[in-house]
């Protein structure tokens, strides 16, 4: 009774949350923890085999939930909260509370009572017990139910199938058309030169340097060249350093720093 | 089952708890300078060597180092998430071993109070295990997804999708042996294989179960969701100091939880090994020596990973997911329908021991001998020439079989 005491607020907390989060991953998390405090609310009532199903089957699902709403609603995408069909809110409250209201009172009046019997459901252990109704008499049911099951798998696959229009290349096709390129018009099979890294800046927008100092166009991404975003003037670049350096050379000398008079490292003083 | 199970004095449980919890902390740290050293040793280098005896406080030094560094929250995180998920994936990584048995029921030191070495036992405690670490994954997921960066969130989705696909194979490899044991309890499965370790009679369910366990902890050469070549660091490239340092202390553990569970329902559990354990009426299967057993078991299989992340490259990602789906899940669906029918026969005394292990070097010669038939090379198709979409003005789509006689 404790477990369920302590439970019950972050359950109903959660499930709010799942409705009125804005971001669908934070929602998608809610109902994680909803079921998850299900499933230790199921050990507890002596369930311990639906405990461990019903993790392993909904931390699965609930993965699924991530993977669609990232793939389908974007990465960081939130809900509009405009209504799109007038007096929606309003519908959806009244028949959601006929609904809630219906479903209390339905389970109050059936299981208003003690339960009884759960000592002899789980007398040879709660797996066994669970084994002997699954494959004894709900046999046809259960099998029923994964036919279904294994049929919405198929046709899911069916659907997500496509036909494959233009032939595979495999990795050694991939090499093999390298080395032919390579062979007929001399063009570099490894992988191309980085920009930036090599160059004085440190960016994409910088082509690489080739060692005597000229810049190579193919290290940059097509798509900064077709925007015209490619930095420029590098002639300028080293004249820049070469006047830097010199300043630098001069202040070093008028400051008299040629070995020793100052600070340096290791100089007498 | 043993009956203590849940009816021992408060102090007893927590003494218990607290002993795990420091173990596998030490256990990591152990663990993260053996890989080291062993790794060094594979590469002809010396490894970590100057702090302590061997260099066995480097790690204690690295996790030191680790937790006063910066901690980083980068603007773009989702700040909630963020923090949540490296809790999520270490706690999980933890709770497994409450099933974990250590050894047999021992007495404690300086009291009279016998106990088992083990938290607890569940009647579905394996499946327990695969559910808590499951929930672990959430960790990785989430923080792929709360750190705002394309590649960690790349590395979460390849994780989600490499677990979830691994669980599978490892899940069916479980049920062979559940199957042979005639329970899902961790202390009932160690203690049927008292006669027979069951990686034999179950071999092969224990070279899947091995191959999903390297799969399911993201260790090398199933590291996609963090390789680091490809994805930075994968999922935890925007986490540093203490936040990361949990996830580095979730991925060893669960290394070293996979291994657990391995020698618990593949190498006998906490049994001695053979000739050890015949030794004086089973003496080296009393007290506290199983504890040795044990974890030399669990050090084997952290050695296995060790060198597997030593000698082989890192999988491609679509060969490592169809491997799985199409080599990994057949293979053990086929093995567990064959178990099923020779449990079946064995127990209507149509098939004894003599036949079946005939059977069984019959079917093992047959393996090895497809493995020396040479790969046919599939003929090469002739090469398509190049579909020219705009050869009517419009673009096209080529029709699907008229490709290669119109174009």
């Amino acid at each position: 009774m404790t477990t369920f005491w302590l439970l019950a607020p972050v359950m109903v907390i959660a499930a709010l949350g799942l409705i009125f989060a804005r971001k669908a991953v934070h929602a998608a998390l809610a109902l994680a923890v909803v079921m998850i405090s299900l499933a230790i609310l199921y050990a507890v009532q002596g369930a311990p085999f639906l405990f461990a199903v019903q993790i392993i089957v909904y931390t699965g699902a609930i993965m699924m939930l991530f993977l669609f709403v990232l793939m389908l609603v974007g990465v960081d995408s939130s809900d509009a909260v405009r209504e799109t069909i007038s007096g929606q809110k309003l519908a959806a409250t009244v028949i959601g509370l006929l609904f809630g209201i219906t479903v209390v009172l339905a389970i109050g009046q059936t299981v208003s009572g003690a339960v009884v019997g759960l000592g002899d459901a789980n007398e040879n252990g709660n797996p066994y017990g669970l084994a002997e109704l699954l494959f004894g008499k709900y046999v046809l049911a259960f099998e029923f139910t994964s036919a279904l099951l294994i049929t919405a798998a198929l046709g899911a696959m069916v659907l997500a199938h496509a036909e494959r229009l233009t032939p595979r290349h495999s990795q050694a096709d991939i090499a093999a058309r390298r080395m032919r390129e390579y062979a007929e018009s001399g063009r570099h099979p490894g992988p191309q030169a980085t920009p930036g890294v090599f160059a004085r800046h440190n960016a994409v927008d910088t082509p690489a340097l080739l060692p005597d100092g000229t810049p190579l166009a193919s290290s940059l991404s097509p798509s900064i060249v077709e925007r015209g975003q490619v930095r420029e003037g590098f002639d300028d670049d080293i004249d820049k350093v070469v006047e830097q350096l010199e300043t630098e050379e001069q202040r070093d000398r008028r400051a008299g720093r040629d070995g020793r008079g100052t600070d340096g490292f290791g100089g007498e003083k | 089952m043993s009956e203590l199970f849940g009816n021992e004095p408060f102090w007893v449980i927590a003494l218990k708890s607290v002993l795990i919890f420091v173990v596998l902390l030490v256990y990591t740290l152990f663990n993260i300078w053996f890989e080291r050293r062993v790794v060094a040793r594979m590469q002809h280098r010396i490894g970590p060597n100057v702090h302590g005896p061997f260099g066995l406080l480097q790690s204690l030094a690295d996790g030191v180092k680790l937790a006063l560094k910066e901690d980083i929250v980068v603007k773009s995180a989702d700040k909630l998430v963020y923090v949540l998920a490296p809790i999520l994936a270490t706690i999980p990584a933890f709770l497994a071993w409450a099933v974990i048995p250590f050894g047999p029921e021992v007495r404690i030191p300086f009291t009279d109070t016998i106990t088992p070495l083990q938290l607890t036992d569940l009647p579905v405690a394996v499946l327990y295990v695969l559910a808590v670490t499951s929930i672990g994954v959430y960790g990785i997921v989430l923080a792929g997804w709360a750190s705002g960066s394309i590649y960690a969130l790349l590395g979460g989705l390849r994780s989600s999708a490499q677990v979830i696909s691994y669980e599978v194979a490892m899940g069916l490899s479980f049920v062979s042996v559940f199957m042979y044991a005639g329970s899902m309890s961790t202390s009932e499965i160690v203690e049927a294989q008292t006669d027979l370790w069951y990686f034999i009679p179950l071999f092969p369910s224990f070279v899947i179960y091995c191959i999903a366990m390297v799969g399911e902890t993201n260790r090398a050469p199933f590291d996609l969701p963090e390789a680091a070549a490809e994805l930075v660091g994968g999922f935890h490239t925007e986490y540093s100091s203490l936040k990361f340092a949990l996830f580095f202390l979730a991925e060893y553990v669960n290394m070293v939880t996979v291994s657990a569970l391995a020698t618990t329902l593949f190498l006998g559990g906490w049994r001695a090994p053979f000739g050890i354990g015949q030794i004086n009426d089973g003496y080296f299967n009393t007290g506290y020596w199983p504890l040795l057993w044990f974890f030399g078991k669990t050090l084997f299989f952290i050695f296995i990973f060790v060198w597997l992340r030593g000698t082989l490259p890192r999988m491609r990602y679509d060969q490592f997911m169809s491997f799985g789906w199409k080599i990994l899940i057949p293979v053990s669906l086929a093995w567990i329908v064959a178990v099923a029918f020779i449990r079946k026969l064995k127990s209507e005394d149509m098939l004894d021991q003599q036949t079946l292990m005939w059977v069984a070097i019959a079917a093992g010669v047959l393996v090895l001998v497809t493995f020396f038939i040479p790969e046919k090379k599939p003929e090469p198709e002739p090469e398509p020439e190049e579909w020219d979409a705009f050869a009517g003005g419009y673009p096209v789509p080529p029709m699907p079989d008229s490709t290669r006689s119109e174009s």
